[in-house]
């Protein structure tokens, strides 16, 4: 078939890129299956499954692939991750745009007969909002149509193992302009004034970064893309990987580019299976394609592209010390300078980017650095994809223009904080990001504004904390997260974290003494300022970011010996109100440690001494009369 | 050459000399534990602290490992550098009291509470032994196995090693292994029977204004009493 022929000029790109978006127009109706990691976990492999075997079954079948010749008219393909995992499995009914949410096998008769073949929408499977109105269409619903997906634009539309789709979405054509129209200088000049900065973390200008490395003279050079997502709970990489891998391999051909590199090497987590097979289809596809390989569009430019598996350590993540697990030493960050640019990958200059800095590349090019700065902030242009999670009405992927309201996301996007529960912080920027209180949710979600605010904007993580947060307990949370994941090398990082660990415990523990806070504030600022990489000079962000906002709290647990949510259970005791007990014995019953005791029909109490404070009579009592305080 | 500013001061150097180097050339005291002249520099105690760029640009780095650059505006003893090294220090002594040299810079470095939970480890990682193996005795015998925390320094697979020949190099470059000298108060993990440098120049200069040790002028301004030594 045509598809098989290598694309030796960019004319020829625009013929195939023709070719499939007319296959496509022949299809009448498309079902795409959600196949990204969340919907797979809850079951859309098996719906997929029975879709294919309904419509097999009454002659409509058609693979992809093969519709310009079955030309049926309906086609399954699975999609990539549309971030909203928690409404799964997901299946969206194109050219209508209706979209299922929690389809199982079960209902899939029920969707061919009503829509595929009745032209109804099925209302039971469709989203409600919080009105309660159902949204027959994917852009109606709340959660997508507030977003601004320029990166995500085909998470969900398109299928990630066809190179087809990613064409007939207009895939590649950055790279095209960018061989044939544009020199290295100007697709960085492009970068910079774009003002793409990495979403990896640090947020480094790009265009910095890709010109040191283009002013090298040693040879060869690198491109590096960094798919560790050590961060958990945050999966804006591993989504893009899973949902539009060409995306992210043509951002990086163009980078190679623009920096002269023509060697290129995806660090992605072993973790990530999905991930990494969508990536390797995508590149073993493109060099089919001729998109990757030697002369690539006959612009002359080599590229090449290869994935290396890592291990899944946290502190590979940080860019060093990806370096050193790539050359199969052990992953320990070094000091910078000398930059990687610099001195790299085996010694060599390499620029290390993002998953997602990467994907917006093409992006770049595609709407031109003007378009697309304007999107931003001042200081940084496009999007940001943040991972929406805890205690907030809808959770998963958003991407927002750098710079908007926290509220915007958390209130606007996620539908605010359910159960009717008040809304306490906001933690971003993953285990060494901060927490902001309530009243700072119309802080500018920008690199420089929240680490001002005393958190950062890292990877993306965002998890939303209502009233039944303690904030001492978040931040031993994390704490104990850092003091796994540190490399150990540095004495201010290694013994400075078990530190902060040591005191926070204490004080969850009511063990703490009145001078305890200074203590761990300063703790806090030496690990800070006295490690060596980024995880240990982010590491006391935790602790300073609840001690700034949530004074009171510490205090509380230091001084009265009190947990003011309830959570830390050193702090917390339970009591009888004897006036509501009925004296029913079901709480005695159950307890564990035996605390309670008292006569039928009496009052009963609880002994301080021998309660666990496992809460279990607390959920017992049908009485409301056992007290938590 | 490269020239830079050395608290205040424009000196040159050649290119490739580390900050560290650069100091105890102009001498200017910089305390380390991790670093010695004949092992290649590693970075880990993080004593050698030093500011380099102007505030709030700043930034913390360890001078044993960083080259001095064009134009670089290095302050050996800013406040922040001393507050930072004064709390590492305090850790130390939290964590190997044992060691005379750890004393020694606590009390030089006018650390005289400790107020971390004591304990007694007997390695502070600082990773002397491991490139003494290495690099001087060639042997490789030890390394590092664990992450965070859990960091230790190793034969590898914790067997007994081929590659050992027994020199005790290991032991000989330890500043762990160097038991405090029994002075008057050996119960109490903080000697300070040799303190004597109390800089209170430095709240109104925000760095230390000489580098004498000790630094008489200071001790008179802060009004304490020059203690009395036990060792040496
Ligand atoms: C402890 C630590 C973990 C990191 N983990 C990641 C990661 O998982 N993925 C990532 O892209 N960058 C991570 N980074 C940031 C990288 O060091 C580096 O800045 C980034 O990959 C550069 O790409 P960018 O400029 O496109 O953001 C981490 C940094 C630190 C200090
Ligand atoms: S983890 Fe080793 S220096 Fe940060
Ligand atoms: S002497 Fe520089 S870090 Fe130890």
């Amino acid at each position: 078939m045509e598809t098989k022929e290598a694309v030796r000029s960019v004319e020829a790109l625009a013929r195939l890129a023709g070719f499939h978006r007319q296959a496509r127009q022949k299809v009448k109706t498309r079902i795409l299956v959600c196949a990204g990691t969340g919907c797979i976990v809850s079951g859309s492999l098996r719906v997929m499954k029975e879709f294919e075997r309904l419509l097999a079954d009454r002659g409509a079948a058609a693979q992809l692939a093969g519709v310009a010749e079955v030309g049926k008219g309906v086609g399954v393909a699975q999609s990539g991750c549309h971030g909203f995992c928690q409404k799964g499995p997901l299946v969206r009914i194109d050219p209508y745009g209706i979209f299922y949410t929690g389809v199982r096998p079960e209902d899939v008769a029920e969707i061919v007969d009503t829509t595929i073949n009745g032209g109804k929408t099925v209302e039971r499977l469709l989203y409600r909002d919080r009105d309660g109105l159902a949204c027959c269409n994917q852009e109606e619903i709340p959660f997508y149509n507030s977003q601004t997906r320029i990166v995500l634009k085909n998470a969900g539309l398109i299928d990630p193992e066809d190179i087809g789709d990613y064409l007939a979405a207009g895939g590649y054509t950055a790279l095209a302009k960018v061989l044939t129209e544009m020199s290295p200088a100007e697709v960085t000049e492009a970068v910079t004034r774009a003002n793409l900065r990495g979403r990896g973390g640090a947020g480094f200008p790009t265009g910095l970064k890709w010109k040191e490395a283009f002013h090298q003279k040693a040879w060869p050079k690198y491109i590096v893309c960094n798919a560790d997502e050590g961060d958990p709970g945050a999966f804006m990489d591993r989504s893009l990987l899973e949902s539009d891998p060409h995306a992210v391999l043509e951002g990086m051909i163009i980078a190679g580019y623009a920096v002269g590199a023509r060697h290129g090497l995806i660090y992605v987590r072993a973790e990530y299976p999905l991930a990494m097979k969508r990536i390797a289809i995508a590149i073993e596809q493109a060099r089919e394609t001729g998109l990757l390989g030697e002369d690539i569009m006959g612009s002359g430019f080599d590229f090449d592209a290869e994935i290396f598996v890592g291990g899944g350590v946290f502190i590979c993540g940080e860019s060093t010390a990806l370096i050193s697990s790539l050359e199969g030493q052990v992953g320990e960050p070094r000091q910078k300078p000398p930059h990687l640019a610099e001195r790299g990958y085996l010694g060599k200059p390499t620029v290390i980017n993002n998953v997602e800095t990467l994907a917006n590349v093409p992006v770049i090019i595609n709407i031109g650095a003007p378009a697309y700065a304007a999107i931003g902030s001042a200081k940084s242009g496009g999007t940001k994809i943040f991972c929406l999670t805890g205690k907030v009405n809808n959770t998963g992927l958003v991407e927002v223009p750098i710079g908007v309201p926290l509220a915007e996301i958390v209130r606007g996007i996620g539908g605010g904080v359910p159960d009717g529960r008040a809304l306490k912080a906001v933690q971003t920027g993953g285990p060494s990001g901060g927490c902001l209180p309530a009243e700072m949710l119309d802080l500018p979600t920008d690199f420089e504004e929240l680490s001002q605010a005393g958190s950062m904007m890292g990877s993306g993580g965002m998890i939303v904390m209502d009233d039944t947060t303690c904030m001492v307990d978040v931040a031993r949370y994390f704490i104990n997260f850092l003091r796994d994941e540190s490399c150990g090398k540095c004495f201010s990082c290694r013994e400075g974290i078990l530190r902060m660990k040591e005191i926070v415990d204490d004080i969850t523990a009511g063990r703490a003494g009145d001078e305890t806070l200074e203590l761990l504030k300063e703790t806090a600022e030496m690990v800070k300022n006295a490690s060596m990489c980024g995880l240990g000079q982010s590491a006391g962000n935790p602790v300073l970011s609840t001690i700034r906002y949530f004074e009171d709290e510490y205090l509380a647990h230091i001084q009265d010996k009190k947990c003011p949510a309830g959570v830390c259970r050193s702090l917390i005791s339970f009591t009888i109100d004897a006036d509501l007990c009925t004296g029913c014995t079901a709480c005695a019953v159950k307890c564990p440690t035996k605390a309670i005791s008292g006569e039928k029909k009496q009052a009963h109490t609880i002994d301080a001494a021998l309660c666990d404070r496992c809460g279990i009579c607390l959920d017992t009592c049908r009485f409301d009369a056992v007290r938590k305080g | 050459m490269v020239t830079f500013v050395l608290n205040g001061l424009e000196i040159s150097v050649e290119k490739g000399t580390t900050i560290l180097e650069a100091a105890r050339f102009y001498g200017i005291g910089i305390p380390t534990l991790c670093y010695n002249e004949a092992l290649s520099p590693y970075g880990a105690c993080r004593l050698c602290l030093v500011e380099i760029g102007v505030p709030p640009r700043s930034r913390l780095v360890t001078s044993c490992t960083y080259e001095a650059t064009e134009g670089l505006v290095v302050r050996t003893h800013s406040e922040r550098v001393v507050k930072t090294r004064q709390m590492l220090i305090e850790m130390y002594l939290a964590t190997c009291p044992s060691s005379k040299v750890i004393q020694d810079l606590a009390s030089k470095h006018h650390v005289t509470r400790v107020r971390f939970r004591q304990k007694q480890e007997e390695c502070i990682l600082c990773g002397l032994c491991v490139r003494m193996c290495e690099e001087q005795m060639q042997a490789g015998a030890i390394g590092y196995t664990g992450r965070g925390d859990s960091r230790r320094i190793s034969t590898f697979f914790d067997k007994k090693s081929e590659d050992c020949r027994f020199c005790g190099g290991c032991q000989y470059i330890c500043p762990a292994c160097q038991a405090r000298c029994q002075g008057p108060q050996e119960k109490e993990a903080v000697c300070n029977a040799c303190l004597n440098l109390a800089p209170p120049c430095l709240e109104h200069f925000d760095h230390v204004m000489c580098y004498m040790d000790p630094c008489v002028a200071c001790e008179e301004k802060s009004g304490r009493e020059p203690r009395k030594t036990c060792c040496k």
